[in-house]
């Protein structure tokens, strides 16, 4: 195994990687063909995944029209053959083979959700269709699924949980409690900060479970200890308003500082009754939802593209509230494919291998229109990417970013090597 | 001798579809013949015994756990592995059945259902083995016999094909042989069985272990195949799927089950090509079959044209 430093992979980017980030340097073959690129979006339209879903389609939407105005990929515009897979990993595999056997795509991209990730990712391999999905699983970097799945737009879940220690215990406290729900996502967390947390001289006093048919959470509270400073918490699904409610209804003022991630919330609206008890909490962001005072102007154009308003709310319709934190991860990936195409030569499906190629040796990726969340570095051998990660506080009801995490803090040691599997 | 003749006409007719049809049609058929054989599995106690399960994905899940932790955990070879997850599906299911047939109609549904239900969870709680809700993945080094890997599109083809074939074959046999016969009589008057000295009870294990076998078989199919063990396939979406498929092909057919997966299985594909609205469809669809054909496809054709089909 071996560290990935920020030193290693910019000497590394020096030595090539950034053609392969850069379109402006990349290969522009002459587009023998001006048939359009064929993307496959393996989109959950419906199925719990259904609000990331609707989100990311008008992500890809924005995205891929950008892409379009601006001359396609390698002069040849880009199409976007969109399938449901229902949040479902059987009918994400099945997906995959449309794609691939009967669409014709040139690649696929898009799945979030863990399940359908993994699920998905034996097709991928079989059909030899490169698939990037934008997960923020640890499952691609875990080394468990294969050289045709990639992960170049969105960070991991132990990237993120990692890079949340240092500013829990320097700023919130070091004697943590955890309540998380006890399934895999739940357990990630639970695994990856309790080291984390360690590492910076904290500890976790108690670790607590919540079963993932739970509706009232009032009797798991008794069992945080007195002595907690930080109150961690990652639940998710329809019970988490519930969940805030009643924890606001059992600490009255007396609270100890909350951390949570927003996946809790994603598509939630803070304003929502029952959250009020959010407000001076802290929360991971993967991108802050609300425009903050450093706004960037590519997260302005972003913004705009995609038609959210500053308040993370689609433009049109105040209520709905967008998935901001993951979102980006597709307008991200997108561009990711353009460049990895134009480094490649790509010309067809029989260059897929020669795409994955010029991903793998992507290594800094510099914050630009195309990425707008911020720089990133890719490790070609994990297939994973790395980035910022933000931290913002709720005040007046809104989510202020207090804190940007280097994306040093964001890497562990690699724990897989696909380059060395054979395409 | 007009069944058997039947059931081989289908098989050769898969057979040869098998070097003809395109990838993309030669991987559904792959994927509905593997979930043909859970239909047929529930067929067998639904359709011949009349006994409504609200939970056989507990079965399916059970076949797919036992092979898909037998290979990684237990680096167990497919063959070996296979017969492993059989045995505990069997055994299992003879746990589910002593309990669950203390109680009939709406009591037995919703006893199939809770018990489903607890394995859905057990899986989860059991996480660090099961990976949870996320599940695993079976490499493909993992899913060979004697050299042939199960994911190659041909071989995957023809191995899904001799199990179905295997399992028509089988069924067939069965609803035709004593057992079968008295299956049928419990699902047409129980008490009438039992007045004529049939042992009842042993006769609905007998249907509830033949029934989770077959479905724990479609389960670790499934995963040596496709390569992916995960708990959405013990959840109850995936204990409505075989009976919709058995509805919609006819219960109580050899080859409902069949006809039934294949029809729902490109119902969904076309219809979701067309909308995202594509499970209104199917459920419309679902609708006009009770209205005008309760019997099912192939319960109709029976009714209505062909008495003898099987």
């Amino acid at each position: 195994m071996t560290q990935t430093n920020r030193r290693t992979l910019l000497k590394s980017a020096a030595a090539g990687g950034l053609l392969a980030a850069n379109p402006l340097l990349g290969r522009f073959a002459s587009a023998q063909s001006a048939a359009p690129i064929k993307l496959g979006f393996q989109q959950h339209v419906t199925g719990i995944g259904a609000a990331y879903g609707r989100w990311y389609g008008r992500t890809t939407d924005a995205a891929v029209k950008m892409i379009n105005d601006a001359g396609g990929i390698n002069g040849r515009p880009v199409e976007i053959v969109a399938e449901d897979d229902g949040t479902d990993p059987k009918r994400g595999a099945e997906v995959l083979e449309k794609f691939a056997n009967q669409h014709g795509c040139d690649a696929a991209f898009g799945a979030l959700f863990s399940h359908v990730v993994i699920g998905s990712a034996p097709a991928a391999g079989e059909l030899k269709l490169p698939n990037f999905v934008v997960s923020e699983g640890h499952h691609v970097a875990s080394g468990m699924l294969n050289r045709y799945t990639l992960q170049p737009g969105i960070t991991d879940v132990k990237s993120q949980v990692q890079a949340m220690a240092p500013f829990v215990a320097n700023t919130l406290g070091k004697k943590v409690t955890m309540v998380f729900p006890d399934f895999a996502f739940g357990h990630d967390h639970r695994d990856y900060f309790t080291a984390a947390i360690e590492a910076q001289g904290g500890e976790v006093l108690e670790h607590i479970a919540i079963p993932p048919t739970e509706t009232s959470f009032t009797k798991y509270f008794p069992k945080i200890p007195r002595d907690t400073e930080v109150l961690y918490h990652v639940m998710v699904g329809p019970a988490v308003l519930t969940f805030v409610k009643e924890l606001g209804e059992f600490f009255g003022p007396s609270a100890p500082a909350l951390f949570g991630f927003l996946d809790s919330l994603e598509a939630v609206d803070l304003a929502s009754p029952g959250l009020e008890f959010l407000e001076g909490s802290y929360f991971w962001e993967g991108n802050p939802r609300y425009a903050q005072e450093d706004q960037s102007e590519f997260d302005k154009t972003f913004r705009a593209a995609v038609g959210v308003d500053a308040n993370g709310a689609s433009i049109s319709d105040p209520a709905d509230v967008s998935t901001y934190s993951h979102m980006f991860g597709c307008w991200e990936t997108l561009h990711i494919i353009k460049a990895g195409m134009e480094a490649a030569g790509y010309q067809g499906p029989a260059d897929r291998a020669k795409l994955i190629e010029a991903v793998e040796a992507m290594t800094y990726i510099p914050e630009s229109q195309a990425n707008p969340q911020g720089a990133k570095v890719f490790n070609g051998k994990t297939h994973q990417v790395f980035g910022h990660q933000y931290i913002s506080q709720v005040q007046d009801g809104k989510l202020v970013k207090v804190h940007t995490t280097s994306i040093d803090d964001t890497f562990y040691p690699d724990e897989a090597d696909y380059i060395s599997q054979s395409f | 001798m007009k069944t058997h003749l039947l059931h081989l006409a289908l098989i050769g007719l898969l057979f040869a579809l098998g070097f003809i049809l395109p990838d993309y049609h030669q991987g559904n058929f792959s994927r509905i013949m593997v979930l043909a054989i859970y239909a047929m599995g529930y067929n067998v106690m639904f359709g011949y015994t009349g006994m409504l399960s609200l939970g056989h994905a507990m079965f399916f899940a059970a076949g797919m756990y036992g092979f898909g932790l037998s290979v990684q955990l237990g680096d167990l070879g497919v063959i070996p592995a296979m017969l492993l997850a059989l045995l505990g599906t069997a055994a299992f299911a003879a746990l589910v059945g002593a309990l669950s047939l203390r109680t009939i109609g709406v009591g037995f549904m919703i006893v199939t259902l809770m018990f489903a239900q607890a394995v859905y969870l057990t899986i989860l709680y059991a996480g660090k083995y099961t990976r949870g809700d996320e599940g695993f993945v079976l490499q493909p080094e993992a899913r060979t016999i004697a050299g042939m890997a199960l994911n190659q599109p041909d071989i995957r083809y023809f191995t899904a094909l001799m199990l179905f074939g295997l399992v028509l074959l089988g069924t067939g046999l069965l609803v035709r042989s004593n057992f079968g016969s008295v299956l049928v009589a419990v699902r047409e008057n129980e008490e009438r069985t039992r007045m004529l000295g049939y042992d009842v009870i042993a006769h609905k294990m007998g249907a509830v272990v033949v029934s989770g076998v077959i479905s724990g078989l479609s389960g670790a199919t499934y995963a040596a195949l496709f390569g992916y063990v995960g708990a959405s396939f013990a959840t109850v979406q995936y204990s409505i799927f075989p009976l919709l498929w058995v509805l919609l092909g006819g219960m109580g057919t050899t080859l409902g089950p069949f006809v039934g997966a294949l029809l729902m299985f490109y119902l969904i594909d076309y219809s979701s090509g067309l909308t995202n609205a594509y499970m209104l469809i199917v459920g419309v669809a679902l609708v006009l079959l009770v209205l005008f054909a309760r019997a099912g496809i192939i319960g109709e054709i029976r009714k209505r044209w062909v008495p003898w089909l099987p």
